[in-house]
């Protein structure tokens, strides 16, 4: 094998290896996607709460012996103009006990639409002891003009809650999904009745 | 592939270049490829200096005067995207192209019809993105960093041509990385050990390490966006269980090591310009070598500390302002050993060794107002302020863009056997040298005082400082087409230049007559201790 031949053959191994490293690349930042998500459900960083949880009453008890206070704050999404606020503003909890509070919601445009609200839990280390049994954020909500709605939101402040924890502030922002879903073929909005259409 | 590997095989062994303007097109040669980077780069510096002196001009007073808030905007915007992708990028590149295959001792290129590619992708690239300015609705107007959803739900229309100039400006460097990397492994002299590699090539083979493994996430990042626009999906968008968060995380992953891909060849221009004309050996050579390793690796763990505002947890935010602060240790090593490299040498003040010792100065300034940011409850002050804009233009301009114009009057004379006159380069660079801190040391304190960046108009007690900002601004602004001037004037007319051009330059380079021949190396040097840097 000559020197120059032997050189060309070592420069395409080089380039080889080289693009196996971009190849690798393109896909570890496609796995970063998956992996924020779990390394925020594991952490609680970014205050996602978890998904539906099960909650078996006879198992545990509450812990009367302190009381943990749960603000709940609403907001709605630049361009979405529904009305929605908590009935209650704030709660006092005993952790392991289950509570049920209540939201307020109502669609005021002149067209139906649908909402998903996204929940956001403040201090972050207390989203793992948050569970909800039942949380009006699972769904999306269809609302026809004017159409209101309670919606209930069931929650378990969790025994294992850090002692210095005394105050959770749960908030949810309402998004308005109704492009992205698309609405059922039956109240597809016609020419003319159409609204400005909101969001981007 | 197979194809770009046997161009090396071409049996007309031509002594000059083809006739003709096509000549450019068709070129594999890397001294051409490399003159073509460094004009395209020059010419998008003038493109983006000139959206600079739009934006210091508005600014130069407050209130609203010449143009309206979204074109604001969208010059902050593209200024910043030019100058980063097209100006300090392809300058360096263009230099590697030049300089690594000389000064290794290989006759051109590993990849030489890749290299052309990597090169004509980019004017497209850049007509693409600019062309955006004048499309209905405007340019990219969402800041150079296109946080999401600034980039996505509230884009203008045209970011999807954004979108695709970050892609082939991706694949340009991806493709220039390979080829760096591919020629410095395997093109060496007989003799020249890794560690026994100018600085300059070590530091570009690092950089390349660090184009390879980042431009895929930019490029992931920027397809995310393009999903979200067009289809639907929800990477970026918290209504369909997305994150805007996670975009700034994805796009500093890139960002943080990008930083770095614009300074680490800036540092091996400057080890080897202090030497020369201390007439010393660069002191600490192996301690460059690891500095520069260490400060690459630490780039990929910082991330998050241009994100602090973020509402982080304690642990994080202390990490990363840890580990940012442990860069200064190896930034440092390389500040003393330039230090000790002019320390009781027998120096001369020409040209090139000015800009180089304004860089290691003002580079400084930069880094310690780096610390400063890195400080996580101080940031919170200075988070998103004219103090940002200071600490980064600080290190980019007479960081990185200085080590450029000390390597355009150093090597210049190799290049094209003509010497730039002497007087005219040291008036060029003190008019640079003043006007770039007349510009930018003021913004230190309208930061600090609260005035907040990306803004067309401003309280009037940040009134004077601007003022001051924008006359520095145009003072640089205009030496620099100053330094066009010289350039032609120096191609034109420049005396001719020795092969060894600077009496204490060393390295294989200068073993080349000037002009260096169109076909260097054909054979392997012989490496000679006496050019050897290590």
């Amino acid at each position: 094998m000559t020197v120059e031949s032997k050189q060309q053959n070592d420069i395409r191994r080089t380039v080889k290896k080289l693009a196996l490293i971009v190849v690798g690349m393109c896909f570890f930042v496609a796995a970063l996607v998956p992996l924020y998500d779990l390394f925020c459900e594991v952490t609680g960083l970014n205050g996602k709460t978890g998904g539906p949880y099960v909650f078996d009453e006879a198992k545990t008890s509450p812990d009367t012996t302190r009381l943990v206070k749960v603000n709940f704050l609403t907001n709605t999404n630049e361009g979405m103009s529904w009305d929605f606020w908590p009935q209650k503003g704030a709660v006092r909890v005993h952790p392991g006990s289950a509570n049920t509070v209540s939201f307020y919601v109502k669609n005021t445009t002149g067209r139906p639409m649908i909402a998903q609200a996204i929940p956001s839990l403040v201090p972050s280390s207390a989203a793992e002891f948050f569970h909800k049994t039942e949380c009006f954020c699972f769904e999306q909500q269809l609302l026809q003009p004017g159409e209101e709605l309670e919606m209930p939101m069931r929650f378990i402040v969790d025994r294992g809650l850090p002692k210095n924890v005394q105050s959770i502030n749960l908030s949810y922002a309402l998004f308005d999904v109704t492009e992205r879903v698309g609405l059922p073929e039956d109240m597809q909005i016609t020419d003319n009745q159409v609204s400005p259409v909101t969001g981007g | 592939m197979s194809e770009v590997i046997h161009a090396d095989h071409h049996d007309d062994h031509a002594h000059g270049p083809a006739k003709g303007m096509l000549r450019w097109l068709y070129t594999t040669n890397h001294k051409d490829i490399g003159t073509l980077y460094l004009w395209f780069s020059f010419a998008m510096f003038l493109i983006g200096g000139a959206m600079a002196l739009v934006i210091r001009t508005e600014l130069f007073q407050p209130g609203l005067q010449f143009i309206e808030p979204e074109f604001f905007n969208q010059m902050t915007t593209n200024h910043g995207l030019i100058m980063v992708f097209g100006a300090i990028m392809p300058a360096f590149v263009g230099l590697a192209n030049w300089l690594i295959p000389m000064q290794v001792g290989a006759p051109d290129m590993a990849l030489p019809r890749m290299n052309n590619l990597s090169f004509w992708i980019l004017p497209f690239a850049f007509s693409m993105m600019i062309s955006t300015l004048f499309m209905e609705g405007g340019g990219p107007n969402f800041g150079w960093t296109f946080y999401a959803p600034l980039s996505t739900t509230y884009a203008p229309d045209s970011v999807t041509y954004f979108i695709f100039a970050v892609h082939l400006m991706g694949a340009s460097s991806i493709m220039g990385s390979i080829n760096i990397i591919a020629t410095i492994l395997n093109m060496r002299a007989p003799g020249m050990t890794l560690m026994k590699m100018p600085m300059f090539v070590w530091t570009w083979l690092i950089t390349a390490y660090l184009l390879i493994a980042v431009m895929p996430v930019l490029a992931g990042a920027v397809t995310m966006m393009l999903f979200d626009i067009h289809f639907n999906t929800s990477f970026f968008n918290a209504a369909g269980g997305g994150d805007p968060v996670m975009f700034q995380h994805i796009f500093w992953f890139f960002g943080h090591p990008e930083v770095y891909i614009m300074i680490l060849p800036a540092f091996g221009i400057v080890s080897h310009i202090i030497p020369t004309f201390a007439r010393k050996q660069l002191f600490g050579y192996t301690s460059m070598v690891y500095a520069v390793a260490s400060i690459a690796f630490l780039s990929f763990i910082v991330w998050a500390h241009h994100m602090f505002t973020v509402g982080m947890p304690l642990a994080g935010q202390l990490f990363f302002m840890y580990s940012t602060m442990l860069i200064a240790v190896p930034t440092g090593v390389k500040v003393f050993n330039w230090i000790a490299t002019m320390w009781r040498g027998s120096m001369t003040f020409e040209t090139p060794m000015l800009f180089a010792i304004a860089f290691v100065v003002l580079f400084t300034i930069g880094g310690l107002s780096g610390i400063m940011l890195a400080i996580t409850p101080a940031d919170y002050q200075y988070h998103d302020t004219y103090f940002v804009v200071a600490h980064f233009h600080y290190v980019l301009v007479p960081g990185a863009l200085f080590s450029i114009i000390a390597a355009v009057y150093f090597w210049i004379p190799k290049w094209t056997g003509k010497m730039y006159d002497e007087s005219l380069g040291k008036l060029h660079f003190w008019l640079s040298f003043v006007g770039v801190n007349v510009t930018f040391f003021p913004q230190h304190f309208s930061g600090l005082a609260g005035m907040p960046r990306r803004i067309p108009d401003y309280a009037l007690q940040f009134a004077d400082f601007n003022m001051i900002s924008s006359v520095g601004a145009f003072i640089f602004g205009f030496s620099q087409v100053f330094f066009l001037y010289v350039l032609i004037k120096t191609i034109r007319s420049g005396a001719p230049a020795k092969a060894r051009s600077w009496e204490g330059a060393k390295g294989l380079e200068w073993t080349l007559p000037s002009p260096a021949p169109y076909h260097s190396f054909t054979y392997p040097p012989e490496v000679k201790s006496e050019e050897v840097h290590g």
